[in-house]
């Protein structure tokens, strides 16, 4: 077996390993390489096809995968090596991976190692609905690949669970591949996607919204034949008949690179505990991007991606990793916020990013740290699915002997 | 009616126990044939618990206490032939109140009776140290050595491939819909056409009673018992060392936590009996029954992802033994009633139907190259799997190409399944043979890039 060194291995080729890698080669870093499990760089975003990938980072509109190719390229342009078609299975010891690639089993050995796996949809299983297991219920990862990488037509009716970008994203696919949405559910009480996207689903494709309304069985066997569906409010069980289901958002952080290092999880988000320089519980272990919690926007990844550059290359340059971080923590109705951490030594000053369990509005949040409040911030809106932004400011006043800091909703009403 | 040929011997079912029928009267100068009305090991046999079982807790004199043990001996055997992953890892039968705990010592009895080692008593405090993550309140726990956990698709395709390549002829996606007696034996109909038999062996699982009475039997109904399990991620593995099995009833050997051999964890089964031979379907209540037990007996386990929830149907009758009969007028075998032991015992099965029919006047005697030796692609995590062999990926590329990237199973292996004799049909076939597409992802990843490369046939 051939063994490899690197000054950082950035595993994973999507918007936040490539613009990590991009970025760490441009402040001077010496060999980067980026391993990435499929035949091409990009990730997500290379089968996306609708517009608006890049605002953020990239300042313009592109498709996906046109944002995909930009990032790639700018990545090799930079001087960034760019390993695909190959994994990393497993560590085989402190910061030290083995591949398998066509090129062989080999072995990559770095300074610093930035996990920038990402996340995928919780499949049906995961999701726990009963019924049978037939073929033609899938995530919008498969969909998207079949109809964009794979050039599917497909015919017949479509429900799709979920009402967030990415399930207008899967209505916008299910249409042009041929098949017609007939359903479109939603737990919560509205969609949690612009208001424009969603006229556009239900004008455009004539998707009808079920708000408040979940998937409780499948039927069908080899294909599937229907599904049925329960009102949240009135407990009333519904039949819709339909040839495809697709199962969107609900991502799940692939945290297993993370885990088997040691690498302490957020509960909350189920991915790798960061402070807000991208730092994991182990020295010299990055996450960025997506693997931090399911999900954010290509661009916000992207962003995450870039901004660890300066955490790995202090640390590739020696400053000391952080002993105690001190937890940021939530309650519910929020449910997540990221970073869960602060390592209180060179860490950005970004906002942090905030989820609640449900839609709410008029939302005030409090950050205390024992019996001090830290921060109180108004949010006009936090939807589920969508991140809202809380300022960072309020950190440098922190004190990192005082483990957790929470943030609460003191007051919020309930989108109806 | 198209004439499909003339057999000596027509096996209906090829799962567990129809496949190891046919490969072990592969042995011998006959014309073979195995029907199944879809893909070898696709019904029942493919969602069992995956246990290598000792056979300790049948009941003493049943044919099922006889043929488990000897069974787990011969497909021990075989398995470490033609790379049947099995793991050793033993049992813990735990005792979760007084009730339960009263009861070990007949359980003890009954394994001595069936003629085991006796089995060892664990104390609480023990049982704790082996198994640290279980939850609270065991009393104290039977040691069960020699229960292992085995790859539950791989046997039957092993037993079906070794047959095909001795001559048995295997027709996959036919079902027989007619049967009639015949001067020389039976006549079968498939929708492809007729085939006479002198010997009819019954291995149809599920629909082994309709078949049975065709035949002009009678003397049992199978009533199918629907166990759901879940899969838990394969982080969860640390958990638990080996299989920890509850206080056993009458009915059923309650829900399990056992390691798999690809390094997940699995919860159940779940025993209801049902009336509908196709409800593989899974079920709300089973599901959270299932995991409201995980949450006691294991309690982090429930907090890991799922990977996979599924429902097998048990061929229970209302008989606690294996049916197993032959009938030497019109030269018809039953095998059926094989209610959760059917993997283990196929062998032996296979071994007693032999001996019967040799018995009964079926000549039997051996082809001169014997059984053709195979090798089975290793689906499990204890052996060197392709995409972490260096030296087979020097060799050929396609080796470290790995598609399922959650179950590394690589471009090289999904070729050969395609190109296997008893070549996948559809997904689910591809699955059984590679893992692909079982992994956490459930083919978020790769489902479009593998159904493309089956509708290709591997290319």
């Amino acid at each position: 077996m051939s063994s490899e060194r690197a000054e950082v291995v950035i595993v994973g080729g999507g918007p936040a390993g490539l613009s990590a890698a991009a970025e760490l080669r441009m402040r001077g870093a010496g060999r980067v390489v980026v391993v990435e499990r499929e035949l091409d760089p990009g990730g997500v975003p290379r089968h996306s096809h609708h517009t608006g990938f890049g605002l953020r980072d990239l300042h313009r509109s592109l498709s996906g995968p046109e944002y995909a190719r930009r990032l790639a390229d700018a990545a090799t342009r930079a001087g960034a090596e760019l390993m695909t078609g190959t994994q990393a299975t497993e560590w085989r010891g402190p910061l030290e991976l083995e591949l398998t690639g066509p090129g062989g089993r080999t072995t990559l050995a770095a300074d610093a190692v930035v996990l920038a796996t990402g996340s995928w949809e919780r499949p049906r299983s995961a999701r726990l609905i009963p019924g049978t297991r037939p073929e033609g219920v899938i995530t919008t990862g498969i969909l998207q690949q079949l109809v964009y990488l794979q050039g599917a037509r497909l015919a017949g009716r479509a429900v799709v669970v979920g009402a967030e970008h990415v399930s207008y994203s899967a209505l916008a696919t299910l249409h042009r591949a041929g098949a017609r949405t007939v359903a479109m559910l939603t737990e919560h009480p509205r969609h949690q996607t612009f208001a424009a996207f969603a006229l556009g689903g239900a004008v455009g494709y004539r998707a009808p919204l079920r708000t408040r309304t979940v998937l409780s069985e499948i039927h069908g066997s080899p294909r599937v034949e229907a599904v049925t569906v329960t009102d949240l409010q009135t407990g009333e069980r519904s039949l819709i008949e339909c040839e495809l289901v697709v199962l969107t958002a609900d991502w799940i952080p692939d945290h297993a690179l993370a885990i088997s290092a040691g690498a302490r999880l957020d509960r909350a988000t189920r991915g790798p505990l960061i402070d807000g320089a991208g730092r994991t519980t182990v020295p010299g272990l990055f996450a960025a991007g997506n693997i931090t919690q399911g999900a954010e926007p290509a661009d916000v990844a992207a962003i995450t991606g870039r901004n660890v550059a300066n955490a790995v290359a202090a640390h590739v340059h020696g400053s000391s990793w952080p002993r105690s971080p001190v937890r940021i923590v939530c309650a519910p109705p929020l449910r997540w916020i990221v970073p869960g951490a602060i390592g209180f030594a060179g860490e950005s000053s970004g906002p942090l990013r905030l989820r609640a369990l449900e839609a709410l509005r008029d939302v005030l949040i409090e950050v205390r740290q024992a019996e001090r409040v830290l921060h109180r911030q108004r949010l006009a809106q936090l939807m589920p699915g969508r991140s809202a932004l809380l300022a960072s400011t309020w950190i440098a006043s922190a004190d990192p002997g005082i483990s957790p800091i929470l943030v609460r909703a003191v007051s919020a009403r309930r989108l109806r | 009616m198209n004439e499909i040929g003339e057999f000596d011997v027509a096996i209906v079912g090829a799962g567990d126990v129809g496949a190891a029928i046919a490969r072990e009267l592969a042995r011998f100068q006959l014309r073979v044939v195995l029907f199944d009305a879809g893909d070898v090991g696709a019904g029942t046999s493919k969602a069992n618990t995956a246990i290598l079982h000792t056979g300790f807790d049948a009941r003493p004199g049943t044919l099922e206490a006889k043929l488990v043990p000897r069974g787990h001996a011969l497909l021990s055997a075989y398995a470490e032939q033609v790379g049947i992953p099995v793991e050793r890892t033993g049992a813990l039968l735990v005792a979760w109140n007084e009730a339960e705990l009263g009861r070990l010592g007949e359980i003890e009895e009954n394994a001595c009776a069936c003629g085991h080692e006796p089995l060892g008593r664990v104390s609480a405090e023990q049982l704790y140290e082996r198994e640290p993550d279980l939850g609270p309140g065991a009393l104290a726990a039977l040691e069960v050595p020699g229960e292992a956990i085995i790859c539950p698709w791989t046997p039957p395709l092993a037993y079906a491939t070794q047959a095909l390549l001795a001559g048995v002829e295997i027709r996959r996606y036919e079902r027989v819909t007619g049967l009639a007696a015949t001067p020389d034996g039976w006549q079968l109909r498939t929708p492809a056409g007729a085939v006479g038999a002198r010997w009819l062996i019954n291995a149809a699982g599920l629909y082994a009673d309709e078949l049975h009475r065709q035949a002009g039997f009678d003397g049992f109904t199978v009533t199918p018992r629907r166990g759901e399990l879940i899969v838990f991620d394969k982080l969860a593995r640390p958990l638990v060392s080996q299989i920890v099995m509850p206080v056993p009833t009458s009915r059923t050997r309650g829900v399990l936590i056992t390691p798999t051999v690809f390094g997940n964890v699995m919860l159940g089964p779940t025993a209801e009996d049902v009336t509908d031979k196709r409800a593989t379907g899974t079920t709300a209540a089973g599901i959270e029954r299932l995991r409201t037990l995980g949450r006691r007996l294991l309690p982090a386990l429930v907090d890991y992802e799922v990977t996979a929830t599924y429902a097998g149907l048990r061929a229970a009758t209302e008989h606690d033994d294996y049916q197993l009969i032959l009938d030497p007028d019109s030269r018809y075998v039953c095998a059926a009633g094989i209610r959760s032991t059917g993997l283990t015992a196929s062998m032996a099965i296979a071994e007693w139907v032999r001996e019967q029919l040799g018995d009964a006047g079926l000549e039997l005697r051996e082809t001169a190259d014997g059984l053709p030796e195979i090798r089975m692609p290793n689906l499990g995590e204890r052996s060197l799997r392709p995409y972490q062999d260096a030296e087979r990926i020097a060799a050929d590329p396609a080796y470290g190409e790995i598609v399922c990237l959650c179950e590394r199973v690589t471009w090289g292996e999904l070729r050969d399944a395609l190109a296997a004799p008893l070549t996948p049909r559809d997904l689910d076939g591809l699955r059984r043979r590679t893992r692909v597409l079982t992994g956490r992802c459930q083919g978020f990843y790769c489902a479009a890039q593998v159904g493309r490369a089956l509708e290709a046939g591997g290319r």
